[in-house]
């Protein structure tokens, strides 16, 4: 593939890791935030190419894993009412909530379809004017502009049977949230590509300023990550706290204004729980009063329930870096990508599930 | 995540020892992956296992008074049954003779049978079964009996598909997952994956420039020559359909107890087909191939044999692609193509798209 193939070349990727290698001189933790970067370094087998020394922590950029059970049970129960059909995106379907999943759901007759982006949700609304299609819209900035043209689409098309369950999460809400906490310890941040294409580099200025921590955004490839990783070395070596664009093929300082624009127009930030990290001021969005008659909680006065997670799982502490899936005692043991317990069990960009299918190596 | 399983083999024991837990069949036992193994196993074979069924070949191997009889069957259900390369009518005939032909048997014939949704068009039948007249006389492996159910309108899906077929495996020929044995050579015979992208493409509506298309096709004919030829070379075939390549590769390494070397860089793959698992967040090597074939060939014959394949059209994108090793027995390491290493596991789930 070109314009991919240059950033896995075997020759740069081995010297830009020999270089790393060269650098770290000390025992060293970053933070990868973003769930497909923990993918692409568990998939391109990148942790056999990094030195000893720095250790790599996931953050909690799985939009499936910082999903909080109420959600998921909310999904469900609107899943299984007459005249609804869910439509969502596949990682969300198998994930475990207090009773089943809309796996579960769907094989006991519940309508639930997987769909590819939100526009194909409001397109299965047009074809099926009976149903009233709801589409669950979890994850990051990256996600939700396509989220917001898609509502304000569906008032063009004067579309009355769709409406979106709004359960989007922000980053830098969150990355706060975590920089403040006094047991957390990580000396740089590898900062999530896609999310910075919408946010933009600047977003990430609050963390190096107020909390000293050098943060890097970097692209998906192997030659992108490890660059990334050689930047937050330097800057730990020399005692620098900057945010470092490593990912200007794809990423500005001052993000899509466009996009922003849209995310602007049709929601508005609230306090939002995650799993793990509890709820975070404005750190979710709800859709703007002009906008209710796409709100299905207002809609149908959805109530999402307080409930606890898995019994066991240590999931919300994975997400935050606090430990890692091997000291799940569950990890391997009952929890499995075939009968997963937990959130990271299940999305393939989960902590969980990356080490499962890739990490057993040693 | 040093040890953290123990072992696959813990793992496995856990599967074995939990209870079945879901109550109903979800879409995930028909994935051809770990869900749809754990099925087979505590449910078919607890109750219907043999020594013949429990070896879970893709052919299973009848001796009989005048010689081995290669018997095999499968279902197929594919949504859309029309679809870039081909329908489920190809796919109907291509399948079981490829499951026959993985034993090193030469295909005789074939069982049809149909179940029909009410209120599917009869234009449409028609243009499946002369996809299977066609396939079938192709492939020189005529249908010899049949059966048509009719099932009412949303008890069914257009239209399922059912082929058996019975091959010889000639004397001399003992090809199994078992025979793998350390040092062998793993070939692939073409590009992975342009099945199930093909599929999952057309099925979320997403169009891709060049030419998607299905590679179903009969391979009896490359295997035939394969065996007649080289009678010694051939220790395992496996055709690397639902759950794809890493699925195939754990089936083998854990029946055999044996490991496997695997070189990402050297897994042919087509560009378009690449684009379109970066575009869609899928890994290919958990996608279908309907006309391709692992073979693990014995070292001294691997040259030969990659010659002979290439000159078939069925073969012409072979590669070898790795070796079997002794250890980590059970275990499928693959050098990654930035000279990274890591574990491919069996399909897990249903095989979907990431969200952002």
């Amino acid at each position: 593939m070109r314009h991919l193939c240059e950033f896995r070349d075997r020759g740069l990727t081995i010297s830009l890791a020999t270089e790393l290698d060269r650098i770290v001189d000390r025992p060293i933790r970053f933070m990868e935030v973003c769930g497909t970067h923990t993918m692409a370094i568990f998939r391109h087998g990148l942790r056999s190419l990094l030195p000893e020394d720095l250790h790599l922590i996931s953050g909690p950029g799985c939009p499936v894993c910082v999903t909080p059970t109420g959600h998921i049970d909310a999904f469900i129960r609107i899943a299984c009412m007459p005249g609804v059909t869910v439509a969502t995106f596949g990682d969300l379907v198998r994930v475990p909530g207090t009773n089943g999943s809309l796996a579960r759901a769907r094989s006991q007759g519940a309508r639930i379809e997987v769909v590819y982006s939100p526009i194909d949700a409001l397109n299965l609304a047009e074809q099926r004017p009976k149903d009233l299609v709801v589409f669950p819209a979890i994850g990051f900035e990256a996600t939700i502009p396509g989220v917001a043209a898609t509502i304000l689409e569906a008032r063009r098309r004067k579309i009355q049977n769709f409406a979106v369950f709004p359960a989007h999460k922000l980053m830098p809400p969150a990355l706060e949230a975590l920089m403040s906490q006094s047991c957390f310890e990580i000396q740089g941040l590898l900062c999530p590509g896609h999310v910075s294409t919408i946010i933009g580099a600047n977003a990430y200025r609050f963390l190096s300023m107020r909390y000293y921590l050098p943060c890097v955004i970097a692209g998906f490839e192997p030659a992108d990550i490890i660059q990334a990783l050689i930047l937050l070395t330097r800057q730990v070596r020399y005692g620098r706290a900057e945010v470092e664009n490593a990912y200007p093929r794809a990423v500005r300082w001052e993000g899509n204004a466009r996009a922003q624009g849209l995310m602007q127009e049709v929601f508005e930030p609230v306090d939002s729980e995650w799993r793990g990290m509890g709820i975070i001021p404005r750190s979710g969005l709800a859709i703007q009063p002009g906008f209710s008659e796409f709100d299905i909680t207002k809609r149908l006065d959805i109530e999402i329930p307080q409930v606890q997670g898995p019994k066991g799982c240590r999931c919300g502490e994975i997400l935050i870096g606090q430990c890692m899936p091997s000291d799940c005692p569950l990890f391997a043991t009952v929890c499995t990508p075939l009968d997963p317990v937990g959130p990271c069990m299940v999305s393939a960009e989960g902590t969980c599930a990356a080490y499962y299918r890739y990490g057993r190596h040693h | 995540m040093h040890g953290l399983c123990g072992g696959d083999l813990r793992c496995l024991l856990s599967l074995w020892e939990t209870p079945l837990k879901n109550k109903t069949i979800l879409l995930e036992h028909g994935s051809g992956g770990l869900a749809s193994q754990e099925l087979i196993s505590r449910l078919f074979l607890t109750h219907l296992g043999n020594p013949v069924l429990s070896s879970l070949e893709d052919s299973a191997i009848i001796e009989t008074s005048i010689g081995r009889l290669a018997f095999s069957t499968d279902s197929y259900t594919v949504d859309p049954i029309f679809f870039p390369g081909g329908d489920i009518g190809l796919l109907a005939v291509h399948g079981t003779i490829n499951d026959i032909a993985m034993r090193g048997a030469r295909p005789l014939c074939l069982s049809l049978g149909v179940i029909l949704e009410e209120g599917l068009l009869i234009s449409d039948l028609e243009n499946v079964v002369l996809s299977i007249k066609e396939a079938s006389e192709k492939a020189g492996v005529p249908v010899v009996t049949g059966d048509t159910k009719v099932v009412p309108k949303g008890k069914g899906d257009k239209v399922f598909i059912n082929t058996s077929g019975i091959g010889i495996v000639p004397d001399g020929i003992n090809i199994s997952v078992k025979e793998a044995r350390p040092g062998d050579i793993i070939m692939l015979s073409g590009t992975i994956a342009d099945h199930g992208v093909a599929i999952l493409t057309r099925r979320a509506g997403i169009s891709i420039q060049g030419d998607l298309k299905s590679d179903t096709m009969a391979l009896h004919r490359l295997v035939q020559l394969l065996v007649e030829t080289l009678p010694e070379a051939v220790h395992t075939l496996r055709d690397p359909t639902r759950g794809g390549i890493a699925t195939a590769f754990n089936e083998i390494a854990k029946t055999a107890g044996v490991g496997m070397d695997i070189e990402e860089s050297k897994i042919p793959i087509r560009p378009e087909v690449e684009a379109a698992c970066e575009l869609l967040g899928l890994d290919p090597l958990y996608l279908a191939s309907e006309g391709k074939f692992l073979a693990l060939i014995a070292p001294e014959y691997a040259a030969q044999a990659l010659d002979m394949i290439r000159l078939q059209p069925e073969g012409r994108d072979a590669a070898i692609i790795g070796k079997v090793t002794k250890d980590p027995s059970g275990r499928v390491v693959l050098k990654t193509a930035v000279g990274g290493a890591r574990l491919v596991e069996s399909l897990s789930g249903e095989p979907l798209p990431r969200i952002c």
